[in-house]
């Protein structure tokens, strides 16, 4: 069976969708991230969908069901790099996304999901390795 | 008037036939030079009618005609499924009505990204929705 | 009963001509500034022999024949030369009534029995008659081409997307503001959002006369759809009548950053950014 592959980056998950989605895909991918946050208590989603041409009604509401349920789970949801055919799309579709953050890359993602943090609990959970330290 | 330039059906059963029809309304609509945000949009809304096609009816088949009226050329798209059919087509045209557990956006977010938008159905006979989109419209 | 007419204006044709050339340069819509006597004396005469040439007994009685295709290309030809000219409709109309005038004055001469020279005027007419509106179609036809060229010239210099600032557009715009234009100005806005990674645009609007509920709609979508590609939108330029339409209309602006004048949109931008624009030599002091 198909599967996105979902990477750990710190306190953070990182989900590149590369194929165009097809239902049970994005259902796999919504049941997996949930698994993942809970499993590694991760404090940001990622989902970069800048390789992604379609977002219907359906895709739409998955990735609001992600950004739900990982905000129960105590993590932010920020959806990077979204074609602007795509935007189009979905505004006269009627599907704002709300509740969703999103950024224009996954550099700007990830500083978006660090100052959420941030503001959000001080009591410093360790943000490791050089890689994530803001300039 | 419209004429109708080349036709070409597919039928649709699976989901992964969702992905394959997509690709081909993108290769016609590459060939007539279709510009990238309306390929989106009647991509996108081929999608919408696909999923309830398959949700409701257990597939059916979609008809893609090039069409021209002139100057312009565009993409007709015919779905026509032996489904249950729509009892009350005015209500399932109306925002975040819906039967399923989805958004209730379907059809009138489908209606919004097109030109022409036609919806038939019998109940216990089917449903025929028709949509049109010119490439520069 | 047309045997005589189509051998007698096959026979007639230089006093055909003759005769229209007089009417034309008898007009006083004649345009001698944009077409000279020679120039017209060609283009009548190339009419006139098409015309003569093409007409046979059948087809003399069916204006939809074929054997007119030569007869329509020329006439075409002519009057969507002169659209391009800048010839009025009326001017242009009357290089063809002019031609009827000629062949009546010709039938008039030859033909003495009163019921025959009607026959042949009838039919004459209603053959002139649909080629003057062959003549308006094509007139018509080449002056839209002028609009359909100029309004995508017009759409085309109407949406510059300018890069302010590293990080910051701007887009003016300028006009009014219809459905097919917020098309272009989104796609314009979104692909430059993109390509330059800009995390800041600002739409401005002192440019727009006047914003009623559509438009106000397609700036919430503009900006909607910027927002989720992930950057911010904010709308500048709005004057005072623009607020007190938008307040009554009941529109809900609320969820937008609005800004009276692109400076102060430009300065919450540097805001945003945590930037910070100061004097040189003034020292900052935090």
């Amino acid at each position: 069976m198909d599967k996105i592959p979902i990477l750990r980056m710190g306190a953070f998950l990182l989900v590149t969708i590369q194929v165009d989605l097809y239902d049970r895909l994005a259902l796999n991918l919504e049941a997996d991230l949930v698994q993942m946050v809970n499993k590694t208590s991760a404090k940001g989603v990622l989902i970069d969908i800048s390789a992604v041409s379609i977002v219907d009604s359906f895709m739409g509401r998955i990735i609001g069901n992600i950004a739900s349920m990982s905000k129960i789970l105590d993590a932010e949801t920020v959806v990077v790099g979204m074609q602007p055919a795509v935007a189009i799309t979905l505004i006269e579709l009627g599907l704002p996304l709300k509740g969703v953050h999103t950024a224009l890359d996954v550099e700007k993602g990830m500083n978006l999901l660090k100052s959420m943090i941030d503001d959000f609990d001080d009591d410093d959970q360790e943000v490791d390795d050089d890689g994530f330290i803001a300039e | 008037m419209v004429l109708s330039l080349s036709k070409d059906s597919i039928m649709v059963l699976r989901e992964q036939d969702v992905v394959l029809l997509r690709n081909r309304i993108k290769e016609v609509a590459v060939k007539i030079k279709m510009g990238l945000v309306n390929q989106t949009r009647l991509i996108t809304a081929a999608s919408e009618l696909l999923r309830n096609m398959l949700r409701y009816a257990d597939g059916g088949q979609c008809l893609i005609e090039v069409v021209s009226r002139g100057r312009e050329n565009g993409i007709r798209l015919t779905f026509s499924d032996k489904g249950p059919g729509i009892p009350d087509i005015a209500l399932a045209m109306r925002d975040g009505y819906s039967t399923g557990k989805s958004l209730g956006l379907g059809l009138p977010g489908t209606k919004r990204l097109v030109n022409e938008f036609d919806i038939k159905s019998k109940v216990g006979e089917g449903t025929t929705v028709t949509i049109l989109k010119w490439a520069n419209g | 009963m047309s045997f005589n007419t189509k051998q007698l204006l096959q026979k007639k044709k230089k006093n055909i001509l003759e005769l229209w050339m007089k009417n034309q340069l008898a007009d006083e819509s004649l345009r001698e500034d944009l077409i000279s006597n020679e120039e017209l004396r060609s283009q009548s005469e190339e009419l006139i022999n098409a015309l003569v040439g093409n007409l046979t007994d059948e087809n003399f009685e069916d204006l939809n024949s074929d054997k007119w295709g030569p007869v329509i290309e020329i006439l075409g030809g002519i009057s969507i030369t002169r659209a391009r000219q800048g010839f009025s409709p009326r001017e242009t109309g009357n290089f063809v009534f002019s031609l009827k005038e000629a062949l009546f004055q010709v039938l008039q001469e030859e033909i003495s029995d009163p019921s025959v020279l009607f026959q042949e005027s009838l039919k004459i007419n209603r053959l002139m008659d649909n080629l003057s509106v062959v003549t308006f179609e094509t007139f018509i036809k080449g002056r839209e081409e002028v609009i359909l060229r100029q309004t995508d010239e017009i759409t085309e210099i109407s949406t510059p997307v300018i890069r302010v600032w590293d990080g910051i557009l701007a887009l003016p715009i300028i006009g009014t503001l219809d459905s097919a234009r917020t098309q272009i100005v989104m796609e314009n806005l979104l692909q430059e959002i993109v390509e330059t990674g800009s995390s800041i645009a600002i739409l401005d609007i002192s440019g727009v006369p006047a914003v009623d509920s559509l438009v106000a709609q397609h700036l919430i979508k503009t900006v909607s759809a910027t927002r989720l590609m992930g950057a911010e939108c904010i709308i500048s330029g709005i004057r005072p009548e623009i607020a007190q339409t938008v307040v009554h209309l009941g529109i809900d602006l609320s969820n937008i950053i609005t800004k009276a004048s692109l400076a102060s949109a430009l300065a919450y931008a540097f805001k945003v950014m945590r930037l910070e624009v100061r004097k040189v030599g003034t020292i900052h002091k935090s």
